[in-house]
C-alpha cells in the first residue's frame, strides 16, 4: 500500500523535473516562431500567433548561418570518419598483435589521457601556425583525426572477442586485412556506433578551438559562428532563437534515433572509470 | 599459435599504429612537453622561436596576479557550486528512474537531452531565461513575490546563474551513470532487507549507499575535473566576457585571455600547467581511492 501512494508521488516529481529539462527547449522554439511583438512581453506569450517562419530565413538572411552549418557538417563528418579509421587500425594492434614495446607504448598513451586539452592548446596553435593552416579546414579537423578514449574503448571490446576466431580464420586463409574488416569491426559494432556518436555530438558543439583557429567569417563553425550572430543582432530573441534551434536540433534528432548507444556508451565508459 | 614478437610483426604493427601515431605525437605528446617548456620561458623572442632565458617567473608571476586568484578563487566556488547539488539531485533522480515504474526509458531519455546540446546554443537561450526584464526565470519568481534578479549583470548573481546553467546542463550524464551503477547492485541483497523489514531509509544508508560508493566517487572526480575546465558557457551567458567586473573569470578563461587577447604564451602555458596539476591530483586521488577505499 506504501509502494502504491508513493509511486504517484515518484511519477510527479519525476514529471516535474522532466519539465524543468525540457522547458527551455520549449522556450526556445517558442521564441523563435514568434511575431517581433510577442517577444518581449511580460507576461510571455508561449504560443506564437501567428507563427511566423520567416524568423528562421530572417536569421539566415543577417548571417550566413547555412555556410556554418555546412562548415560544421564537413568538419563532424570528416574528423569521425577519419578518427575511426585510424582508431580501428590502433585498437587491433594493440590487441591482436604482439610486437616491441607494446605495453609501454600503449601505457603512455593512456597517460596523456590525464592531460588537460587546454595545455595542447597554444603548442597547437603554434604548429597550426607554422604549417599555415590557421583558418583552413585542415586546422579545424587533423588535430582531432585520433583519439585515446576511442582506441582504449575499441581495444577493449577487440580483447573481448575470442581469438579462436581469428585462429580459425587464418586457417581459412583469411588475410589480416580482411578479418579485421569483415569479422572484427562488425562484431565490435556498439562499441563503434558509440565512438561514433560520442564524436560526432563532441565534434559539432565544439567551441574554445574552432573559435581560436578561425578568422574568417567562411571558415566558423556553428557554435563560433553563433556568438558573432550574437554580438551581431544584439537582442534581437526571436533570431538568435532561431538559430540556437538549428544548431541544438540535428543533435536532439540523431540522440532520439540513436539513444541506445549514447546512453550505453556512457553507461559503460562510466563503469570502466 | 599467436605469432611470437619479431621485427617483422613490430614492423607490421607500426604500420596499423601509424595514422593514429603520427597525430597523437604531433597535436598530443609533443604539445605536452612544448607547453611545459613554454611555461619556463623566461625571456624569449616569439617571433624568430628564440629562448634567452629559462625560470620559473611564470609561476612566480601567477603567484602574485590578482586575476589569477580571482580566476582560482571563482573557479573552486563553481566547483563546490556544481558538484555536490549535481550529485545529489542526480542521485535521487537516479533512485527514482530505478524503481519499478513504467516510462523509465521516457524520462531517462528526457533527462539526458541538455548533454547532447551545443553548449553555447544552449547558453545563448538561458541567456534569454535569465533575461531581467522579458526573462523566464523572473516571471517565476515573481508568482513567489520574488524582484526582479539581475542575474547576468549583477556581479553577485553571476556565478550563481553559470551555477544553474552546469547543473541542469549535467544532470543526464550523471543520472545515466548512476543507473548504471544502481543496476549493478544485486537485487537479493534488498530482498533480504524486506524481509527482515528494513524501512526505505535504512534500504539505502545500509545497501544502496555503501555499494553505489564506487559510481559516487567516479561521478563526483568527473564532475570535478569537468568543473574545473569550465569556458564555452562563460564565454556565451556573457558574450565574451568573464562576467560583470569579471566575476565569472575561471582558470580556462584565465589561460584563454592570456593565450588569445593578450599574447602572453608563457604565462597562459604556465597557467595551463597549473590546471594540470590541480586535475593530476585528482586523477591520482581517483586511481588511489578507487583501489583501495571503496566497496564495502
Amino acid at each position: 500500500m506504501r509502494d502504491a501512494l508513493s509511486k504517484g508521488t515518484i511519477y510527479l516529481l519525476l514529471s516535474l523535473g522532466g519539465i524543468l529539462m525540457l522547458l527551455p527547449f520549449a522556450w526556445m522554439i517558442s521564441t523563435s516562431l514568434k511575431p517581433a511583438n510577442q517577444v518581449m512581453v511580460m507576461p510571455p506569450v508561449w504560443i506564437p500567433h501567428p507563427i511566423q517562419w520567416s524568423n528562421y530565413a530572417e536569421a539566415m538572411r543577417v548571417a550566413p548561418l547555412g555556410r556554418y552549418f555546412i562548415n560544421s557538417v564537413i568538419v563532424t563528418v570528416l574528423s569521425t570518419a577519419g578518427e575511426l579509421i585510424t582508431t580501428i587500425l590502433a585498437a587491433y594492434a594493440f590487441s591482436r598483435l604482439q610486437f616491441y614495446g607494446r605495453d609501454i607504448l600503449f601505457s603512455i598513451l593512456l597517460g596523456t589521457m590525464m592531460v588537460p586539452g587546454e595545455v595542447l592548446l597554444i603548442p597547437n596553435f603554434v604548429t597550426l601556425t607554422k604549417l599555415g593552416w590557421i583558418d583552413r579546414y585542415e586546422a579545424l579537423i587533423v588535430p582531432w583525426l585520433a583519439s585515446v578514449f576511442a582506441i582504449f574503448l575499441l581495444r577493449q571490446h577487440f580483447l573481448s572477442i575470442p581469438k579462436e576466431l581469428s585462429y580459425a580464420a587464418k586457417v581459412d586463409g583469411c588475410s589480416d586485412g580482411r578479418f579485421l574488416w569483415e569479422i572484427m569491426v562488425p562484431l565490435a559494432k556498439p562499441a563503434i556506433v558509440t565512438i561514433v556518436l560520442l564524436k560526432a555530438i563532441g565534434s559539432w558543439n565544439a567551441f574554445l578551438w574552432p573559435l581560436i583557429v578561425t578568422n574568417s567569417k567562411e571558415m566558423r563553425t556553428l557554435p563560433v559562428g553563433l556568438t558573432a550572430f550574437r554580438t551581431d543582432v544584439g537582442t534581437i530573441y526571436e533570431l538568435l532563437m532561431a538559430a540556437s534551434t538549428l544548431v541544438i536540433l540535428p543533435m536532439i534528432i540523431l540522440f532520439l534515433i540513436l539513444e541506445r548507444y549514447i546512453v550505453e556508451g556512457v553507461s559503460r565508459a562510466g563503469i570502466k572509470g | 599459435m599467436m605469432q611470437e614478437k619479431s621485427l617483422a610483426t613490430t614492423l607490421k604493427a607500426l604500420l596499423y599504429l601509424a595514422p593514429a601515431l603520427i597525430i597523437l605525437v604531433v597535436f598530443n605528446i609533443y604539445p605536452i612537453i612544448t607547453s611545459f617548456l613554454m611555461s619556463l620561458y623566461t625571456d624569449y623572442d616569439y617571433y624568430h622561436d628564440i629562448v634567452y632565458r629559462y625560470g620559473f617567473d611564470n609561476f612566480l608571476f601567477l603567484l602574485q596576479d590578482e586575476d589569477f586568484h580571482l580566476a582560482l578563487r571563482n573557479t573552486f566556488i563553481f566547483v563546490l557550486g556544481v558538484v555536490p547539488a549535481s550529485i545529489t539531485l542526480s542521485l535521487f533522480i537516479a533512485l527514482l528512474l530505478n524503481t519499478n515504474i513504467k516510462l523509465r526509458g521516457f524520462f531517462r531519455t528526457i533527462y539526458f537531452i541538455p548533454f547532447v546540446t551545443s553548449v553555447v546554443a544552449i547558453s545563448i537561450v538561458w541567456r534569454w531565461i535569465f533575461h531581467t526584464e522579458y526573462g523566464l526565470l523572473n516571471y517565476f519568481l515573481s508568482w513567489f513575490g520574488v524582484s526582479p534578479i539581475k542575474w547576468l549583470t549583477d556581479p553577485k548573481w553571476a556565478m550563481p546563474s553559470l551555477i544553474i546553467l552546469a547543473i541542469w546542463k549535467g544532470l543526464g550524464y550523471n543520472i545515466v551513470i548512476f543507473l548504471a551503477g544502481l543496476q549493478n547492485i544485486p537485487e537479493h541483497y534488498y530482498l533480504a532487507a524486506r524481509i527482515d523489514r528494513a524501512s526505505r531509509w535504512q534500504r539505502f544508508w545500509n545497501i544502496t549507499w555503501p555499494l553505489l560508493s564506487p559510481t559516487t566517487f567516479f561521478v563526483s572526480i568527473i564532475s570535478v575535473i569537468g568543473s574545473f575546465k569550465v569556458f564555452d558557457e562563460i564565454y556565451a551567458l556573457f558574450d565574451g566576457r568573464p562576467g560583470p567586473v569579471r566575476s565569472a573569470l575561471t582558470v580556462v578563461y584565465y589561460i584563454f585571455e592570456k593565450f588569445y587577447r593578450e599574447q602572453e604564451y608563457a604565462v597562459a602555458s604556465a597557467a595551463a600547467y597549473v590546471l594540470f596539476l590541480i586535475v593530476f591530483i585528482l586523477t591520482l586521488l581517483q586511481l588511489y581511492i578507487g583501489k583501495k577505499r571503496v566497496h564495502y
